[in-house]
């Protein structure tokens, strides 16, 4: 079997008295999507921030595309090509949907160290940038502020940024909240085929979703993970269904 | 061409014409605040920079104000005294405005950085208290220098010469320090709109997503606080040559809230908010000054309203919302 492109081992992290990830292994395998699900308060969020850099685990270690990355930095991580979506979009919201592209791309080429060339007239930063947006379906609105797009195209938007990055892993944080059925339904056809670019690393709440594109999931409870597998696994395992999908799933 | 470039435009077009109809007119005295809120107005441009582009609102841009004036200082002072400025080195002063700038503007970069360096490890509140600390660290330090004058400061008593100019007739020093105001608000508005400028502004608004994308948002803030320091640094010099006179208050907190206040009254960001806002604010002090000193109370009201009704300043009130660049 291929190496997994990122892997974390062992993760335990606390906050006082609160183990928000309790020794969790989970690895990322080439062309996989491989779904993080759990309830409320799992330790989603704080598993994702130790993945992508912005906490650092009070023990156990982050392997990213053959390296050890426990100890490097959000930015450095990025580098590397782990890029991330984030679960609140965290866009430039001043800016237009363009503009935040290209500064993905710009992240990308990662000399933004250039002072008196127009940006938008950056030939190369600017085909990559619309080609992303091409690709997610935000072409028309290139020009548009960002604080004016619907809570959807902003989801789109955030992956288009991730796009940008020609990353070797995504890390997804919940790509479908807030999505409408058929806006979630389009991003699930369009992740389905990007796994073959990058494998996905998906957190997401959204059932539907989860079952259709992942290859493994595994489930978060308390911190810890109680079951991984594949979807046909999990929809049978007693432990989940228990702990998490309730009786009636 | 949006509303904001008419403006802009129609600022450009002041800058250029009234002066020269004040000089025609035989109002000497009116060329001569123009130039004063020219000057303050190339200030305001710098710590637009900071403020505007970067968001890091910085009470202590009045050091590197003062490091200019007393750059400026220093140099003429021992030109016109044929005396080194370090003794060990024979190094001379110089009556040279380019030469002057030069250093004005290397010597303020270099304390931005160090400052900048310092304080961007904080953030909001902190922030601001930490350049107003440096603010007044440099104050105290200009006030018991005696070699430079301590709190009477340092009268030149020629101002300083540009070659193929008579600095010395009012519309002439206008000329340049018009000339050098135009040339900062062209880089200004460069800056803005080149990949740094875009990175910046991202970084002023979700830090985590800069660095998401492998850019590192402090770095960013700290060019731009280095940037922003060199112009204002270069305005503190050209305003020691303007009064022909430098002394600690240029290194005051009152001077970096000041600048602050009237690139918020003309509008942050924008990119002539800096010049009206120094416009008005010398007018005012011009106008009000004459009957009261206690005018700022004016000025103070006048602030009141616009960061309670016109969030993006007087450029914001008459040109409505910042388009996004592009």
């Amino acid at each position: 079997m291929a190496e997994p492109v990122l892997e974390t081992k062992g993760l335990t992290k606390s906050f006082g008295a609160l183990r928000a990830s309790e020794d969790v292994s989970i690895d990322l395998r080439p062309g996989e999507i491989h779904a993080i699900i759990g309830p409320n308060g799992a330790g989603k969020s704080t598993l994702i921030a130790q993945i992508c850099g912005a906490l650092r685990p009070d023990s156990g270690d982050v392997r990213f595309a053959g390296a050890d990355v426990t100890a490097l930095s959000v930015r450095a991580r990025a580098r590397r090509g782990l890029a991330r979506t984030f679960q609140i979009s965290a866009l430039a919201m001043d800016h237009t949907v363009l503009q935040n592209v290209m500064l993905g791309a710009l992240g990308a080429r990662g000399r933004p160290w250039r002072f008196f060339v127009p940006v938008l007239s950056d030939r190369g930063l600017r085909e990559t940038a619309e080609a992303a947006l091409e690709r997610v379906g935000l072409s028309d609105h290139a020009a548009t502020r960002t604080a004016e797009l619907s809570h959807g195209q902003r989801r789109q938007l955030e992956v288009a940024v991730a796009l940008t990055l020609r990353p070797r892993a995504f890390v997804m944080d919940e790509p479908m909240a807030g999505l409408g059925a058929g806006g979630s339904k389009r991003l699930t056809g369009f992740l389905d085929g990007l796994r073959t670019e990058a494998p996905i690393l998906l957190v997401e709440h959204d059932m539907d979703a989860v079952f259709a594109l992942a290859d493994r999931i595994s489930v978060l409870v308390y911190g810890k993970v109680i079951a991984t597998g594949t979807v046909a696994d999990i929809r049978q395992s007693d432990v989940v269904r228990e702990a998490y999908l309730g009786e009636g799933a | 061409m949006s509303r904001e470039h008419l403006v802009n435009l129609a600022v450009v077009l002041a800058l250029v014409l009234l002066p020269l109809a004040a000089h025609l007119m035989g109002e000497t005295y009116w060329v001569t605040l123009a130039t004063r809120a020219a000057v303050l107005a190339l200030a305001g441009v710098g710590l637009n920079i900071a403020l505007g582009q970067g968001g890091l609102v910085s009470l202590g841009h009045a050091v590197f104000f003062g490091i200019g004036g007393y750059a400026m200082g220093i140099l003429a002072y021992h030109a016109q005294t044929y005396t080194p400025v370090i003794e060990s080195l024979g190094l001379p002063g110089t009556n040279l405005m380019p030469l002057i700038w030069l250093v004005a503007a290397m010597f303020a970069a270099l304390a931005a950085l160090m400052i900048g360096a310092l304080s961007l490890r904080t953030s909001g509140v902190y922030f601001i208290m930490i350049t107003l600390a440096f603010g007044q660290m440099f104050y105290f330090f200009a006030l018991s220098w005696p070699t430079y004058g301590g709190e009477d400061g340092l009268s030149i008593y020629v101002r300083n010469r540009f070659p193929g100019v008579n600095t010395l007739v009012p519309i002439q020093f206008y000329g340049v320090v018009a000339a050098v105001l135009l040339l900062a608000l062209l880089l200004s508005d460069r800056l803005a709109r080149s990949p740094f400028g875009l990175a910046l502004a991202a970084a002023r608004q979700v830090p985590a997503r800069v660095a998401a994308v492998g850019l590192d948002p402090q770095r960013l803030k700290l060019v731009a606080f280095v940037l922003s320091a060199a112009l204002t640094g270069l305005a503190g010099a050209l305003f020691a040559d303007l009064n022909r006179f430098v002394s600690p208050t240029m290194f005051s907190w009152h001077t970096s809230g000041e600048i602050m206040v009237f690139v918020i009254i003309g509008g942050v960001g924008r990119l002539m908010g800096p010049v009206v806002g120094a416009v008005v604010f010398v007018l005012l002090e011009h106008l009000l000054g004459g009957i009261s000193e206690y005018w700022q109370i004016a000025f103070g009201v006048l602030l009141l309203l616009i960061v309670l009704f016109a969030r993006g300043g007087l450029i914001g009130l008459i040109a409505g919302r910042e388009k996004a660049h592009g």
